[in-house]
């Protein structure tokens, strides 16, 4: 149940993006396109699920025993890189489309906060093995939900008459502010 | 001693274990590239210009490879690089035409009439926008958006106001012609010799008026090489220039403006 609660949490009301404010480089980067924001969020979830696994071990059976945790940031770092590098060469091999699609963003998850953020925040709330990976899953599908969102309401603007001066980025911006104020609204569902 | 040791080790022995994961990985993941994809961009100039139309040389280079470009595609290079990336790819290259970019007016500061002193901001788009600072609208506008497009450092603005094109130094990727927002530039095969120097469309007097180096719409070429030049809309047009005998071309000079005549080749080295 603990689970449960913790997963909702991730997606919903901690969500990363628009609660934490963390990943807003690809969110407005890659929103343009549902299509493309899906493919994004799918290849985030993955990498945070895997650096979830990756990290837990790492900081709870070397850095935390021998008393190091103050390498955590660079060995995270560390950890990040890979991952993101075994997820392009996956990616390229399995579907060129998909790799040109993403283009720049995929390498850029490298030095996306939301990794970084999610490994760091299991750490400082002292998350377990099985909650630790719930969370990153949850972050993850938190992340492609608010992307995809993001990406379909985009998709909507581009016929809209938006007002000349807000046309692209501002309006962007505002309707993600106005999606972290919709997303307050699950607040109430956890004390 | 140990307080750093045991990190450091920590840490040497993690991304040891990372880089031996990823190089695992490569081996089973990794994607067989063109060969010759690496060769065929070595050669291409990698000015990176856009001048071909792809986002750089490496995205013309794969193009080039996939047969979705021709070996000539890239202006920059010109005939050398595509008889190279032909005989990589086993081609036969294209008669490909060396171009130069030329400078289609004469109106000088003192030739043109000015229409008064522009002090907005320092560049063509923004003067033509303000109907320019010369009476005659299809002159060029001393600004020098061309020159600070050229990516090559293939021109520069002369004393006069008008640019120059140095043509050892010219590749003929079109950067200029894009910029200026009078269409003053225009790519031509090298080996021409003959040019008209004005884009005015105006009547001969409006045009005499405007302009003391303006084609006037007064025949003289055209009587004088009937198959080669036409006028079009009051402006001599060259229209094959093969027509026009090598040992004839001094007659050109009978301009009464100097609007058409024999192309002055200035290089960089002078």
């Amino acid at each position: 149940m603990n689970l449960v609660l913790l997963f909702v949490s991730a997606v919903l009301i901690n969500n990363f993006v628009l609660h934490y404010f963390l990943g807003i480089c690809p969110f407005l980067g890659v929103s343009k396109k549902v299509d493309a924001a899906l493919s994004m969020g799918v290849a985030v979830t993955f990498v945070l699920a895997l650096t979830a696994v990756v990290t837990w071990p790492i900081n709870h059976w070397l850095l935390i025993p021998y008393g190091m945790p103050y390498l955590q940031i660079v060995s995270f770092i560390l950890v990040i890189a890979s991952l993101v590098q075994l997820v392009e060469m996956f990616v390229r091999k399995t579907s060129p489309p998909l790799y040109q699609a993403m283009g720049i963003y995929l390498p850029l998850i490298t030095v996306n906060c939301a990794i970084m953020g999610l490994a760091l925040l299991a750490s400082l709330k002292e998350y377990g093995f099985a909650e630790t990976v719930v969370f990153g899953v949850g972050a993850g599908i938190g992340f492609t939900l608010a992307i995809v969102l993001m990406a379909a309401i985009r998709e909507r603007l581009e016929l809209a008459d938006v007002p000349w001066p807000l046309r692209g980025a501002p309006i962007a911006l505002i309707v993600a502010g106005i999606m972290a104020l919709a997303f307050l609204g699950f607040s109430g569902m956890i004390k | 001693m140990t307080d750093i040791l045991i990190p450091a080790l920590a840490m040497a022995a993690l991304g040891l274990l990372f880089a031996l994961g990823l190089v695992l990985a490569y081996l089973k993941l990794q994607v067989p590239e063109d060969p010759r994809l690496a060769v065929v961009a070595d050669v291409l100039p990698q000015a990176n210009c856009g001048g071909c139309g792809f986002a750089g040389c490496r995205a013309l280079a794969e193009a080039m490879v996939a047969g979705r470009a021709l070996p000539e595609s890239c202006p920059v290079g010109g005939a050398e690089t595509a008889r190279r990336v032909a005989e990589i790819l086993g081609l036969s290259a294209g008669q490909m035409v060396k171009k130069i970019a030329r400078v289609h007016c004469r109106g000088t500061w003192t030739a043109a009439k000015s229409r008064g002193v522009y002090r907005g901001i320092a560049s063509c788009r923004s003067a033509h926008l303000m109907g320019g600072n010369k009476l005659c609208t299809a002159a060029c506008l001393g600004l020098a958006d061309c020159v600070r497009s050229c990516p090559f450092d293939a021109m520069a603005m002369g004393d006069d106001g008008l640019p120059v094109v140095y043509e050892d130094k010219c590749t003929a990727c079109g950067k200029c012609v894009e910029a200026c927002p009078r269409n003053i530039m225009e790519l031509h095969p090298e080996a021409e010799e003959a040019l008209v120097f004005c884009r005015s469309h105006d009547r001969g007097p409006v045009a005499r008026k405007l302009c003391d180096n303006a084609c006037i719409a007064c025949n003289i070429c055209v009587r004088d090489f009937p198959e080669a030049i036409v006028m079009d809309n009051y402006l001599a047009k060259i229209v094959d220039e093969s027509r026009i005998p090598r040992d004839k071309l001094e007659k050109l000079g009978r301009c009464p403006t100097g609007a058409i005549g024999r192309i002055q080749r200035i290089s960089h080295d002078r």
